[in-house]
């Protein structure tokens, strides 16, 4: 192994491709490893998604593996969703929380066999994870460089698996995992995603990494298969309202001001904490703030105009109630998107607030404020996400 | 015993001096209570136990220095059968020479003594005096939060405050400094005289898991003078050894209505997802109970009772980092007739004796268990109580009571018989250096090492103290953060032990002040 000080950013196991494609050479650090924020276009690539396939290296994601008798019980002490109900070869997304109930991260939890699980976060937290293994009979593998992985999303997707050989892929329901053998070997296919769509996400030994992306984008090139980068995939997840860690909120190990983390009810992930399971991080605080209330909302807001309120400030009259975490002009869905935090009175739906939007042009700098709502929560949210057999196009 | 038919209030697990207090307070309040002892007696580190055929000495603690006097009349231990067969004992420093120093209250006497160190040691106890009347009122009340604002935490703080700026701006100064620095610097401050140097600072280490260098001893030196202001001027021997005390709490509470079953080992504490229920027994038996009281250390409460898996993450890992490393080690040795010390009368021979002869000498000593190796020349505190009480061994022969200063729980290759044998002869023959016919006098020996302690007391890490006594876990950072004052992450589960403020040393003061704050937090508790 490299020393530390002397070695470069790591690259993924699919580099020579992303490479290959990245016309742009647009690259950014995720978590030590070179990702491409954009090949080509970053609107080309989001409709890719939203038309045809698009196809994100998601390899850079922290992926712990956790086995042993306890692997289950350990899981459902430490995120607040009740694990027990993961049956096996499904996934679940959740959060896990301090002991002040206060979000450490969000990710999605993979029951692959019995007690044998896989955590995928956007944070490393091994020393998290270590210390809460305390008392449980598991172990704990950081898996991050033993598997790469990508999203495969987009309405053509399931298609391009079809003409893969992957046969009855239609079938997986989404939060489904099925295997397929591949070049000897297998590939682990998951129905999940951050982009609202259809869409997949594979799993394989890095050895067979670019043969699979080979195989992938030779299967997909008449529907329109193409890779995409970070950029565009942030204008997916806001269209579809999946928040990120680190931009819609701080995660509680990470934040160093007192009152800057949130907890689950504080980000609209209520729905992702379960009382009815033994003791978990968080139970006791998390319980008290059911009774007694929570200090903000997570917000959604449909904002007048076309205009990104990307940080802006949120009024409610000349009261500054919060600030805006996210916001993106959604193009499929038409729609001025934005994430909010808010002062918890005012998160109810269909409450009116105004964004206070600056905005640029030719060194001019605009504000204007605009009217906003607060809405249900993803405005696109296309039957065909859901739908078993998943449609042909 | 157990009483079937009865519905219990409280289950106190761990029938340990506190535990006994604990229980009687609470009886005292009108509930029903109930006393789980694993051991065939009450009493916990306050045992005595025949180790030789007749011979019998105090098993673990073996001065009663520290007994608060509120709690002992409180609980009438006099009348439960509490008598001491000496009181207020000077402590000799040994020196091989035979020019010992004696330490009697403010009374410095020996050969080699500066009026400098006569007059500075006055001083210096008066003012170690006034640090610990500052102490002594947060000692029987619980342990302030920091954090919420409740009325009677800030009246505590506010006391300590305030406490601290009548101590007068050299006394105040000299308090913060002194506290975080260590016993070595502060004797070089002050004295000369190098056994009085090395016995101070013996008292500021005993128990724990520290050298004289090391910081803490200074506050580990006034925590234990804190015995002065209960009223002992100097350590006192128990008639029957330490399990009197045991004994007599155990009476007291059974006076209160306290049930008290021994052999009654707790396995588990049972918990409902967040409170207590009760506790089950080693032999299977459920009992039900709204509150459990833990006498146990808090880690063998939260390892082994309740379960790492049961807690939320941030307390396990607390539990964890908590510092309870044993590594002091007692030796029992049963005497044909008394050994001859060197310069030492029988009268002498009956005070409290230390071998600590410089403080580098103790330093050199505690390197060794830093490595996990027993001191090759440890230091000692040695109580020989058949001179005050001939019930502890048959008539003209003897009883000596050694603690050996430094065993680290975890040494290196463990502690097979075979490095007993080696470590019981090392310590025999360095108390030989001092009472040359000692080695013909012995009839038999027994060394407790901390792993002894902790299998025989059921003690994590062996660790008198219930973990170490060190500023980052006094106050409310005792046991650890987040599990002060006596309640626990677990609703219905409280701590009673020496692991909680203000800390170990048969005080009686941890159970106690667990007791006051169930009865007031009423129902809620």
């Amino acid at each position: 192994m490299m020393p530390h000080d002397e070695t470069m950013i790591l690259e993924t196991p699919f580099h020579s491709r992303c490479l290959a494609l990245c016309e742009i050479n647009l690259w950014e650090d995720w978590k030590g490893y070179r990702s491409a924020a954009a090949y080509t276009s970053v609107e080309q690539e989001y409709f890719a998604v939203r038309s045809n396939t698009g196809v994100f290296d998601i390899s850079p994601m922290i992926k712990y593996r956790f086995t042993g008798p306890d692997a289950g019980a350990y899981l459902n002490r430490l995120v607040t969703r009740d694990i027990s109900k993961i049956a096996v070869d499904r996934v679940a997304y959740t959060v896990w929380c301090d002991d002040n109930g206060q979000v450490m991260d969000d990710g999605t939890i993979f029951h692959l066999a019995e007690n044998d699980y896989r955590l995928c976060a956007y944070a490393r937290c091994l020393d998290w994870l270590m210390w809460s293994a305390e008392g449980f009979d598991v172990t704990i593998v950081d898996e991050t460089a033993e598997v790469a992985a990508l999203a495969v999303q987009g309405p053509t997707s399931c298609a391009v698996f079809k003409d893969m050989g992957f046969e009855g892929i239609e079938h997986l329901k989404p939060f489904g995992i099925t295997r397929y053998p591949f070049e000897g070997d297998e590939v682990m296919i998951s129905r999940t995603g951050f982009t609202g769509d259809l869409g997949y996400e594979i799993w394989i030994d890095p050895t067979l990494a670019e043969t699979f992306w080979d195989a992938l984008f030779a299967a997909g090139k008449l529907r329109g298969i193409r890779a995409i980068g970070s950029a565009a995939l942030d204008m997916l997840r806001t269209e579809t309202g999946f928040l990120q860690a680190g931009i819609d909120f701080i995660p509680a190990e990470e934040a160093i001001r007192t009152g800057r983390s949130r907890s689950p009810f504080e980000l609209g992930l209520g729905w992702l904490v379960s009382f009815d399971k033994p003791v978990f991080n968080g139970r006791k605080a998390l319980l008290k703030e059911k009774q007694e209330g929570s200090r903000y909302a997570f917000v959604y807001l449909d904002v007048e105009g076309n205009k990104p309120a990307e940080h802006a400030f949120i009024y409610s009259g000349s009261k500054e109630v919060g600030t805006v975490t996210t916001a993106a002009w959604c193009p499929t869905a038409k729609t001025n998107v934005a994430f909010a935090q808010v002062d918890a009175q005012y998160g109810k739906v269909g409450q009116k607030l105004v964004a206070e939007i600056y905005y640029e042009r030719e060194l001019k700098w605009t504000r204007v404020m605009a009217k906003c709502t607060v809405i249900e929560g993803a405005v696109f949210n296309p039957p065909r996400k859901r739908q078993t057999p998943a449609p042909d196009f | 015993m157990i009483n079937v038919d009865k519905h219990y209030d409280v289950i106190v697990v761990g029938g340990g001096h506190n535990g006994l207090v604990c229980a009687t307070y609470l009886a005292k309040d009108g509930r029903k209570v109930l006393v789980l002892e694993a051991n065939d007696a009450p009493g916990g580190a306050s045992a005595t136990a025949e180790f030789s055929d007749q011979f019998s000495v105090s098993s673990c603690a073996h001065w009663l220095f520290q007994l608060n006097p509120k709690v002992a009349s409180e609980l009438d231990l006099t009348k439960h059968g509490l008598a001491l067969s000496a009181e207020n004992l000077c402590t000799i420093a040994l020196a091989e020479d035979g020019n010992h120093l004696t330490i009697d209250g403010d009374k410095l006497e020996g050969e080699n003594i500066s009026d400098e160190d006569r007059k500075a040691f006055v001083a210096f106890n008066q003012q170690i005096s006034k640090f610990c009347k500052l102490l002594a009122g947060a000692f029987s009340r619980r342990a302030p939060k920091l954090v919420e604002g409740n009325f009677t935490d800030r009246i505590t703080l506010a006391k300590l405050g305030f406490g601290m700026k009548l101590l007068g701006k050299e006394d105040m100064s000299d308090l913060m400094r002194l506290a975080l620095i260590n016993i070595y610097d502060v004797m070089e401050e002050n004295f000369e005289n190098d056994l009085l140097k090395g016995a101070i600072s013996l008292d500021s280490l005993l128990g724990s898991h520290m050298g004289p260098r090391s910081p803490n001893t200074v506050y580990g030196y006034i925590y234990r003078r804190m015995g002065a202001i209960f009223g002992f001027q100097g350590p006192a021997v128990v008639q029957g050894g330490m399990g009197t005390v045991g004994k007599a709490m155990a009476a007291a509470a059974a006076a209160s209505g306290v049930d008290i079953e021994v052999d009654a080992a707790v396995d588990k504490i049972n918990i409902d997802v967040d409170h207590a229920t009760g506790v089950t027994l080693k032999d299977g038996r459920v009992i039900n109970a709204a509150l459990v009281v833990s006498n146990a250390d808090p880690k063998t409460t939260f390892n082994k009772l309740v379960g790492l898996s049961n807690i939320e993450t941030g307390v396990a890992r607390r539990v964890k980092t908590m510092r309870m490393k044993g590594d002091t080690a007692k030796l029992h040795i049963a005497l044909d007739s008394l050994p001859n010390f060197t310069g030492l009368t029988e009268q002498q021979m009956g005070q409290r004796l230390v071998i600590a002869p410089t403080m580098n000498y103790i330093e050199h000593a505690f390197n060794s268990s830093k490595y996990g190796e027993y001191s090759a020349a440890p230091a000692m505190d040695i109580s020989i109580p058949s001179i005050h009480d001939a019930s502890l061994a048959p008539t003209g022969k003897h009883v000596m009571s050694v603690i050996v200063q430094y065993a680290p729980y975890d040494l290196t290759g463990g502690w097979t018989e075979e490095n007993k044998g080696t470590f019981t002869e090392l310590v025999i023959d360095r108390l030989a250096d001092f009472a040359s016919d000692l080695k013909d006098k012995i009839v038999a020996s027994e060394l407790l090492t901390p792993v002894d302690i902790e299998q025989r007391f059921h003690i994590h890490g062996g660790h008198w103290h219930h973990g170490e006594i060190s500023l980052d876990q006094i106050l409310m950072m005792r046991p650890f953060p987040g599990a002060s004052q006596y309640g626990t992450a677990v609703d219905g589960l409280y701590l009673c032990g020496a692991g909680n403020h203000p800390g170990g040393g048969v005080m009686g003061l941890a159970g106690h002040n667990a007791a006051k704050e169930i009865i007031k937090r009423g129902k809620s508790a």
